[in-house]
């Protein structure tokens, strides 16, 4: 073996794979640093959890090319302003939720999870919910009971009743809209969204 | 190399008894997977079938919660399978790894069940602990994570522990580092937070990180010992690829991780970081082909184990074609903003898993089916000429590139209708549901999963008899450069 050329040694290439190993795990933390502090709930593209509280629209940006949200004025959800806190709390219990009865079985979001029922990344600006104004408690109707309340477009399939009860169906919408207000870079592209009322 | 006509448990070494356990529970849960993929299936053309009961969401955690758990039983297996021979000692913890066996099990079969039984709780942490976490691949409940922890530290101390005992090699070295990080990645999906970019950001450094890091590097390991022992392929020269491998691997792979940071949330900048590293990942499984391709001509597809060198080939070609090409059909963020999230992700991740990962833990599976044997003869001339072995790898190959087909078909019509022509709104996702195309797609999925779980019956049942007839003992190849230790 003593004519092994060095590029193809077994020493050469053990070297090659910790070294290449090593620094693509570098880069990787350093712009986990970044990445993370870029997308703590309040930065540039991940809203404050208050986003609750204010209309949200979703506008072309020529210079990107793509859509993104924007934050408008006052709208409370389900007619009340709340505190940062409070705003918080109702999102992490909306997530939890999520989290608990598994909507990720059936549904994507952000684009992850299963491919049996639709995306949920901008559903609180979906155009099926009809209009602005009457959104928020068609949303907590269908999640409270959607057997009854199904939204099937015409086919068989149904959303089954997972029994959310009011607080969490409320809580649910809260996350879903405070969703909608992160920015995706685009995605889903040329989304069309709900008839936007009012000005910004 | 023994071949007198020792049988059964008393073939086996420490470590090769406590991976049989292994091998058993992996193949019950694959079998559950094919049939909670199957009932999934069918509730898409019957949406009616199982509601209320068993939804889709129920089935489809199940079945897809089944295949990472039966792939980690199969890999923590085959290492103890192999490892007494490689370390040259005997398994320093036989006792602790019965234990995170029996643990590892009873945690499964327990979460199972309340998947199953109670499928979900309310919107309280209590529910993420005890019920359901409700993130993909790792919806098992966070008492579980933290067993899951407990076996898999289990199992790295023996791996470790037996090699700096016995003796050391290069793919000795690559397992270890491997493993250290197999159980450091999970560690980071253990948490909560309101933030679901932060959740996705961190849940993808598990998912991603295993699935296309540590667990290809763990397969490699495996694919360069079940080279040396099912072709007599050169130590040196299997070790020399198994670093070329890590090379490209992790070199792509670990910062092709940007592939799922294009649309959560996190800045743009991993649009070109994702993309370009992603494309990327498809050299080193070139590599693999060409190696395991290579090594079959050089030793003219000699083998005293067919059935075992079979499944080594099809792990090459399919975890090339389902992970790399598959992989990298949608990967640049021009084609992902479109197709992400829809039955193009499923085609890629039917073909993918099987081909890069139950195909090499199906091979192990006949190594060690040969060894329980009595080392008989695996390769020419079987008794029954071998046709279960044959049919089995033809229906199960078959079947998931069948799949993989019919899904990606239903995903073009998707990702035109859904995405390009409506859209993307819930009305758009539904008319897309609806289209026929669509729906013929779904239909040949079924059919070629029903094919898929035929081949998953003859292969138990093949395994189950294959060389008991048989009396000529195996030849088994001479390793020519040894450990060099």
């Amino acid at each position: 073996m003593s004519n092994v050329p060095w590029w193809a040694s077994e020493d050469f290439w053990r070297k090659t794979a910790i070294w290449v190993t090593a620094g693509m795990a570098v880069v990787l933390i350093v712009l986990t640093f970044d990445t993370v502090k870029v997308i703590t709930a309040g930065h540039s593209r991940v809203p404050a959890y208050e986003v609750i509280n204010k209309r949200i629209y979703y506008r072309m940006n020529t210079k990107r090319e793509f859509q993104e949200p924007i934050i408008g004025a006052d709208a409370p959800l389900f007619g009340k302003m709340l505190t940062p806190e409070e705003a918080k709390a109702m999102v992490s219990h909306g997530k939890m939720t999520v989290q608990a009865r598994n909507c990720g079985g059936c549904h994507t979001l952000l684009g992850n999870g299963s491919y049996y029922a639709p995306d949920l990344t901008k559903s609180w600006l979906d155009p099926s919910w009809a209009g602005e104004s009457a959104r928020e408690m068609l949303m907590v109707k269908f999640l409270m009971d959607p057997t009854t309340n199904a939204r099937g477009f015409g086919g068989q399939r149904r959303m089954p009743n997972l029994h959310l009860t009011e607080e969490e169906a409320k809580a649910v919408v809260a996350f879903l809209k405070w969703m909608s207000a992160i920015d995706t870079s685009g995605f889903p592209r040329n989304f069309t969204p709900i008839a936007q009322e009012g000005d910004l | 190399m023994s071949t007198a006509k020792i049988t059964g448990i008393a073939a086996l070494d420490g470590g090769q008894r406590l991976a049989v356990k292994y091998f058993a529970v992996a193949v019950v849960l694959f079998g559950a997977q094919i049939l909670f993929g199957l009932l999934a299936g069918f509730q898409y053309l019957n949406p009616d079938f199982l509601y209320g009961v068993m939804d889709f969401s129920v089935n489809r955690t199940v079945h897809v919660n089944a295949m990472i758990v039966w792939m980690l039983f199969g890999f923590m297996g085959s290492i103890y399978w192999l490892i007494e021979e490689e370390a040259g000692i005997e398994l320093v913890g036989l006792k602790l790894g019965n234990l995170g066996f029996w643990l590892f099990t009873a945690a499964v079969a327990v979460v199972v069940v309340v998947f199953l039984l109670i499928q979900t709780g309310a919107g309280t942490i209590e529910s993420i602990w005890f019920i359901n976490e409700g993130r993909e691949y790792i919806e098992a409940p966070r008492w579980a994570d933290i067993g899951i922890v407990i076996c898999v530290l289990i199992f790295f101390y023996n791996v470790a522990a037996t090699f700096m005992k016995g003796r050391w090699s290069g793919i000795a070295g690559v397992l270890v580092l491997d493993l250290v990080a197999v159980a450091g990645m999970y560690l980071t999906g253990m948490f909560y937070s309101p933030n679901l970019t932060m959740d996705q950001f961190w849940w993808w450094w598990v998912i991603h990180l295993w699935v296309e890091a540590t667990w290809e590097v763990l397969v490699g390991c495996i694919m360069a010992w079940g080279l040396i022992k099912t072709l007599g392929a050169r130590r040196k020269i299997v070790t020399t690829w198994l670093y070329i491998e890590v090379a490209l691997m992790l070199g792509s792979g670990i910062l092709g991780l940007g592939h799922h940071y294009f649309w959560i949330g996190t800045p743009e900048y991993w649009l070109t970081v994702g993309g370009f590293f992603s494309a990327l990942e498809p050299v080193p499984l070139v590599a693999m082909v060409v190696h395991a391709v290579y090594d079959s001509g050089v030793h003219r597809f000699k083998s005293p184990n067919h059935p075992a060198l079979a499944w080594l080939i099809a792990h090459a070609f399919g975890n090339f074609f389902g992970a790399g090409v598959w992989g990298f059909m949608h990967t640049l963020p021009q084609v992902n903003v479109y197709t992400h999230g829809t039955q193009w992700s499923a085609s890629h991740g039917h073909f993918a898993f099987f081909g890069a990962y139950a195909t090499m833990n199906i091979a192990v599976f006949y190594l060690a089916a040969q060894k329980w044997r009595g080392n008989v003869n695996f390769g020419g001339g079987l008794v029954d000429n071998g046709w279960k072995w044959k049919w089995a790898l033809g229906l199960l190959n078959g079947g998931v590139v069948g799949m993989t087909m019919a899904l990606l078909v239903s995903g073009y019509d998707q990702v035109f209708i859904e995405r390009a022509l409506e859209g993307a709104t819930w009305a758009g996702f539904f008319k897309a549901q609806h289209n026929v195309w669509y729906l013929q797609g779904m239909w040949w999925r079924q059919l070629f999963g029903y094919m898929t779980a035929a081949g998953f019956f003859i292969l138990v049942w093949d395994l189950m008899t294959i060389g008991v007839r048989e009396t000529r003992p195996a030849v088994f190849p001479t390793e020519v450069a040894e450990h060099a230790a």
